[in-house]
């Protein structure tokens, strides 16, 4: 039977390393896709996976099980890519930013007839907000409930759902404005 | 057949996509199936949800993983940080270890042959003292060493982290010697030389204004 986070967090507080290393090769690549998708950027992304384990190792003693322990990783991972998106010049855009820009070369018909629609949903899905982004991958990919999205967000519930509604719209009208109408909203 | 309000059918639209991903409440997650099962339109959109459920887990399961040296570089700090807070030499806790591991037999001689040492010790220290009243002089070469320099005994903030006592003690220039002992006390050098009362009790003062400490008092 693996050992729960729970179990491994209170090991890790009493300085075992090789709970250290269960957790981290646990949940380096999850932690690692949710801070690649705020920041944008490989290498800040893999340096803010370092910084959010090494903060764990630190902090395992405070862990107060009020969250399970990926959503409590999740929130320590998103203070620090926020932290680090605001130390980053403005005016800096990395080449991952902007392979993701559409050029605006190709009518919605050409470009749907050049990708399946399962690529241009992920297109769409790219294209969103930071702030529907996040929303969206946690929900789906890091399956977060309502109450754990508030805690890592900082938002009241009902202003989750409101906001996972909002996203999936805009995604809709994204998706529209490349020839793909779902019909709704 | 439940009849749904329109205010109840948009709070269970919000709730599709926590219904896609399994992590409702069972309650909630019954309020889902049941207005599904009598709302096409609804079931229509949730097809929409799964259909971006699935392809968000794509999306996400093909953008990578950091590479191995990230694994490397966090665990070589790791260890730096665990060598510069070394664990406290906790004399109790290895006694207590070393007497678990015994035979209560084997305790028992131990017992005995630690009574006759200490009455051998104290009839020759009795004998040295009364022969030898500059005995108590320190001797450089041989003797029980006496430990050089100031003490001080500190407890620390609960909530201070292993880096910020490290930083502490090393700006400070102070060295834990032993501890904790009752009550989370360590023992520290604070000084290589015996410090005036005066001089003692400022550089006391200085440490107890740091906010990692909640305790600092001078040791013997």
């Amino acid at each position: 039977m693996q050992t729960s986070d729970e179990v491994l967090i209170g090991r890790i507080a009493q300085g075992d390393r090789l709970a250290m290393r269960a957790l981290y090769a646990r949940h380096h690549v999850r932690v690692y896709r949710f801070l690649l998708r705020l920041v944008r950027s490989e290498a800040t992304a893999e340096d803010l996976v370092s910084d959010v384990f090494l903060d764990v190792w630190r902090q395992a003693h405070k862990f107060e099980h009020r969250s399970a322990v990926s959503t409590w990783m999740l929130g320590i991972g998103r203070y620090k890519a926020l932290s680090a998106l605001r130390r980053k010049p403005e005016d800096e855009l990395d080449e991952e930013t902007a392979a993701g820009l559409e050029d605006g070369a190709d009518d919605p018909e050409i470009t749907l007839a050049k990708k399946d629609k399962g690529n241009v949903l992920r297109e769409c899905l790219h294209a969103l907000s930071d702030e529907h982004r996040e929303i969206i991958d946690l929900v789906y990919y890091h399956e977060k409930s309502v109450e754990d999205v508030a805690g890592i967000v900082g938002i009241p519930e009902a202003t989750v759902k409101t906001r996972m509604f909002y996203a999936r719209k805009k995604l809709s009208e994204l998706l529209k404005e490349r020839g793909i109408d779902r019909g709704w909203p | 057949m439940t009849t749904v309000t329109e205010r109840e059918r948009e709070e269970i639209e919000h709730l599709l996509p926590w219904y896609a991903a399994g992590t409702l409440s069972r309650r909630d997650a019954h309020r889902v199936k049941a207005a599904l099962a009598n709302d096409p339109e609804l079931a229509r959109r949730y097809d929409m949800v799964r259909e971006e459920h699935g392809h968000t887990v794509h999306l996400n399961e093909t953008s990578g993983a950091p590479s191995a040296h990230i694994m490397e570089r966090l665990f070589a700090k790791i260890d730096a940080e665990v060598e510069q807070v070394a664990p406290p030499f906790n004399l109790g806790a290895r006694v207590h270890e070393f007497v678990a591991a015994m035979h209560p037999r084997t305790i028992a001689w131990y017992a005995l042959a630690g009574a006759v040492a200490i009455v051998l010790q104290a009839s020759l220290i009795t004998g040295i003292a009364f022969k030898s009243p500059a005995a108590f002089e320190t001797a450089s070469m041989s003797g029980p060493v006496k430990a050089i320099g100031s003490f001080a005994l500190i407890r620390f903030q609960p909530q201070a982290s292993a880096e910020e006592i490290t930083r502490f003690l090393s700006d400070n220039k102070l060295r834990l010697v032993d501890g904790p002992s009752a009550g989370g006390i360590y023992r520290v050098k604070i000084a290589a030389v015996p410090l005036s009362r005066s001089k003692m009790a400022e550089r006391i003062k200085t440490l107890q204004n740091e906010h990692v400490v909640s305790f600092v008092g001078a040791a013997e």
